[in-house]
C-alpha cells in the first residue's frame, strides 16, 4: 500500500503488496530450488559433466524422450487442428462432450492415464490384440512412448488453435467468400496464415510438456535402457542408485533445453499479441 | 491453458449462409476422423479404467478403496492439495494484481518466469528439493542435527506439489485481468473506495469464474500429481503414500483390479474438475450475455 503515496503516478493501491509477495514466493518456492540443480552441476568438472552427459546410455535416453515427443507434438498439430476445426464449424451430435473431452488429459492424473492406455494397448488389450497379429508392438515400444504424449499434449494445440478460429470465422472468411473465393484458396491463403501462429505455439508446449512427461509414460514404455528408456525415467532410475550427480547433470541439460523452448513459446505469444494490438 | 475461460465466452456457432461451408461429405469425413481419434486416444482410456476396475466384481472394489492403506493414502492426498491450492491462489492473485494493474520493466520477463514449472519435468521438481533438502542436500546435515525431516515425509511431498502446480491460478487470472484493465478500479478509487475494499467489490466479482477455474485446475493436477511426488515421498505405505502413487505400487504388484479401482477415484475427480469446468464456462458466458443486454 505504501507504493501509492510512494509514486503518485501510480492510481491503484497494493503494488508493493503484490509486487512483494509474488517476487518472495516465486523466489523461494521456484528460482532457489531451480538454482540448486546447476550449484551441484557445478560442483564437476566440465570434462566429467561431459563424459556423465554423454554416455551412450544418456545419450539414447535424449533421444527417445525429444523423438517420441517430436511425433507426439506433429500428430497433435494435425489432429489438433482437425478436432478444433470440426469442433468450432461442425454440428454434430455428442459436439459439447466431445469438447469436454479435449480437457480430459489436463485433468486427468498422469498415472491414471498411463495404465489406462497400457490396458488398452498391451498385446492382450482391447487395441493391442489386434495389432498383434499385423506384427505391430504398441505397448513396451517407442510407439507407445509415441501414444501416451499424444494423450498428453491434444489439449495444448486445440485449446491454442480453437480461440483463434473462432475468430476467423466471423470475419475474414466472409470477405473471401464474398470475393468469390474457391474453398481450397480461401483455406490456403486466408485461414492457414492465421492458423500458422497458434499452430506453433501449440506444437511448442505440447513438445515441451512431452519432453518431460514421466507418469503416462513409464507405464507403457517398458522401461528398456538403450531402447525405450525416456529422460526423466534415467534421472530416477539414477536417484534411486543415490548417483545424485549424475542425475543432477541429466536434468541440468533437459533445464536448458526446456528453457529455451519456454522462451521460444513465450516469443511466438507475444508476436501473436503485438500482432492483435497493430490491427 | 491461460484464458480458457475469456477464450470460451464467444462460442455460440453462427448460422452460416450454405455456400460458405464445405461440401456434406468432407464434412463427415471430417468430424468421422475427428471422433475416431478421440476415441482411440481419449476417450476409450477413460472407459477402461471403470470396465477394469469391476472386473473382478463390486466386492473387490470396494476392499480395494476401502482398505487402510488406500485411505490414508486419500487422506494425504487430500492434505497436499488442502495447502498447495490457498498459497498458490493467493499468489495467483497477488501475481496477477502486480502484472494487470500496474506499468513496470520487465514485466514479460516476470510472467515468463511464472510459467518455468509448466517446462520443468515432474521428475526434476521433486529432484531439485531433494538436492536442497535430502540428506546429502545443501541444507541436509543442517536439517539432521535437528530432527527435521522434509524429504520421504509430508512438507517434501507438499513442497513439490506447490511447484508443480504454482502457475495454474496466475496463468488464468493474468490475461483475465489484463483484458479488463486497470479501469474499473481506479474508476473506485475516484469514488474513494480503499484497496481492500476495491479488491472484495470491483476486482473479485469481475474475476471470481476464472479465479475458481483455475483453483480447480491447481487441485486437479495437486491431486494427481505424480512424478514429482514420487522422488519426494519414499513410498511408505500407509504414511507417505498418495492416491497415485498408490495407483503405481498396486499395479507393480500386478493387483490390478485393486489398482484399477482406486484409479477411478481419481478419474472421478477428473470428471468432476470438467463438469466444473463446463459449468463455469456457462455461468461466465450468461453474464457477459446479461451485461451485453
Amino acid at each position: 500500500m505504501k507504493g501509492s503515496k510512494r509514486k503518485s503516478r501510480r492510481v491503484l493501491p497494493g503494488f508493493g503488496l503484490s509486487m512483494g509477495f509474488t517476487i518472495f514466493y516465486l523466489g523461494l518456492l521456484v528460482l532457489i530450488p531451480l538454482s540448486a540443480v546447476f550449484i551441484k552441476t557445478s560442483g564437476l568438472s566440465w570434462g566429467e559433466f561431459w563424459e556423465t552427459v554423454t554416455a551412450p546410455r544418456v545419450l539414447a535416453s535424449y533421444k527417445i524422450s525429444f523423438l517420441t515427443a517430436f511425433f507426439a507434438a506433429l500428430v497433435n498439430l494435425v489432429f489438433g487442428l482437425l478436432v478444433a476445426w470440426v469442433l468450432v464449424r461442425y454440428q454434430f451430435p455428442g459436439k459439447r462432450l466431445v469438447d469436454s473431452l479435449v480437457d480430459l488429459p489436463f485433468a486427468l492424473p498422469t498415472a491414471v492415464a498411463g495404465i489406462a492406455l497400457t490396458a488398452i494397448y498391451a498385446p492382450n488389450g482391447w487395441i493391442g490384440k489386434f495389432l498383434e497379429p499385423l506384427g505391430i508392438k504398441v505397448a513396451f515400444s517407442p510407439i507407445g512412448i509415441t501414444i501416451a504424449l499424444i494423450f498428453i499434449g491434444l489439449p495444448f494445440v486445440v485449446r491454442t488453435v480453437q480461440p483463434v478460429l473462432q475468430d476467423l470465422e466471423k470475419d475474414t472468411e466472409e470477405a473471401a467468400a464474398m470475393l468469390g473465393a474457391y474453398r481450397a484458396r480461401t483455406f490456403r491463403s486466408v485461414i492457414l496464415p492465421e492458423l500458422i501462429p497458434p499452430l506453433l505455439t501449440g506444437f511448442a508446449m505440447a513438445f515441451a510438456r512431452g519432453i518431460g512427461e514421466y507418469g503416462s509414460v513409464v507405464f507403457i514404455s517398458g522401461n528398456m535402457p538403450m531402447k525405450t528408456e525416456i529422460a526423466p525415467l534415467l534421472i530416477m532410475t539414477k536417484l534411486e542408485q543415490y548417483d545424485y550427480m549424475g542425475a543432477t547433470a541429466i536434468a541440468a541439460v533437459m533445464l536448458v533445453l526446456s528453457f529455451l523452448l519456454l522462451l521460444l513459446i513465450n516469443y511466438l505469444q507475444w508476436r501473436a499479441g503485438r500482432r492483435v494490438i497493430a490491427e | 491453458m491461460a484464458g480458457v475461460v475469456t477464450a470460451h465466452l464467444s462460442r455460440d456457432p453462427e448460422l452460416r449462409p450454405r455456400h460458405r461451408n464445405e461440401p456434406r461429405w468432407v464434412q463427415w469425413l471430417l468430424i468421422g476422423l475427428a471422433l475416431l481419434f478421440m476415441l482411440l486416444i481419449v476417450a476409450l482410456p477413460l472407459v477402461s479404467i471403470f470396465i477394469e476396475a469391476f472386473k473382478r466384481g463390486v466386492d473387490v472394489y470396494v476392499a480395494s478403496i476401502t482398505e487402510s492403506d488406500a485411505l490414508s493414502a486419500l487422506r494425504l492426498t487430500l492434505l497436499a492439495a488442502v495447502i498447495s491450492v490457498p498459497i498458490n491462489t493467493l499468489f495467483g492473485i497477488a501475481a496477477a494484481w502486480a502484472i494487470s494493474k500496474f506499468r513496470f520493466r520487465g514485466k514479460q520477463f516476470l510472467v515468463t518466469l511464472i510459467d518455468l514449472p509448466f517446462a520443468v519435468s515432474p521428475v526434476i521438481a521433486g529432484l531439485i528439493f531433494v538436492l536442497l533438502f535430502g540428506a546429502q542436500g545443501f541444507f541436509g546435515p543442517w536439517l539432521d542435527d535437528r530432527n527435521i525431516q522434509i524429504i520421504f515425509a509430508l512438507p517434501g511431498i507438499v513442497l513439490a506439489t506447490a511447484f508443480v502446480t504454482f502457475p495454474f491460478v496466475a496463468r488464468e487470472l493474468i490475461p483475465l485481468m489484463q483484458a479488463q484493465g486497470p479501469h474499473e478500479e481506479e474508476a473506485a478509487v475516484t469514488l474513494g473506495a480503499k484497496g481492500w475494499q476495491i479488491f472484495w467489490r470491483v476486482t473479485l466479482p469481475n474475476i471470481k469464474w476464472g479465479l475458481l477455474y483455475g483453483m480447480i485446475l491447481c487441485n486437479a493436477r495437486a491431486m494427481g500429481e505424480f512424478g514429482a511426488v514420487s522422488v519426494v515421498s519414499g513410498h511408505i505405505r500407509g504414511q507417505t503414500n498418495t492416491l497415485p502413487l498408490h495407483v503405481e505400487i498396486l499395479y507393480n504388484e500386478y493387483q490390478f483390479s485393486a489398482s484399477f479401482a482406486v484409479a477411478s477415484l481419481l478419474v472421478l475427480l477428473a470428471v468432476f474438475t470438467l463438469i466444473m469446468k463446463s459449468f463455469i464456462e456457462w455461468k461466465s458466458h450468461r453474464e457477459t450475455a446479461k451485461e451485453a443486454h
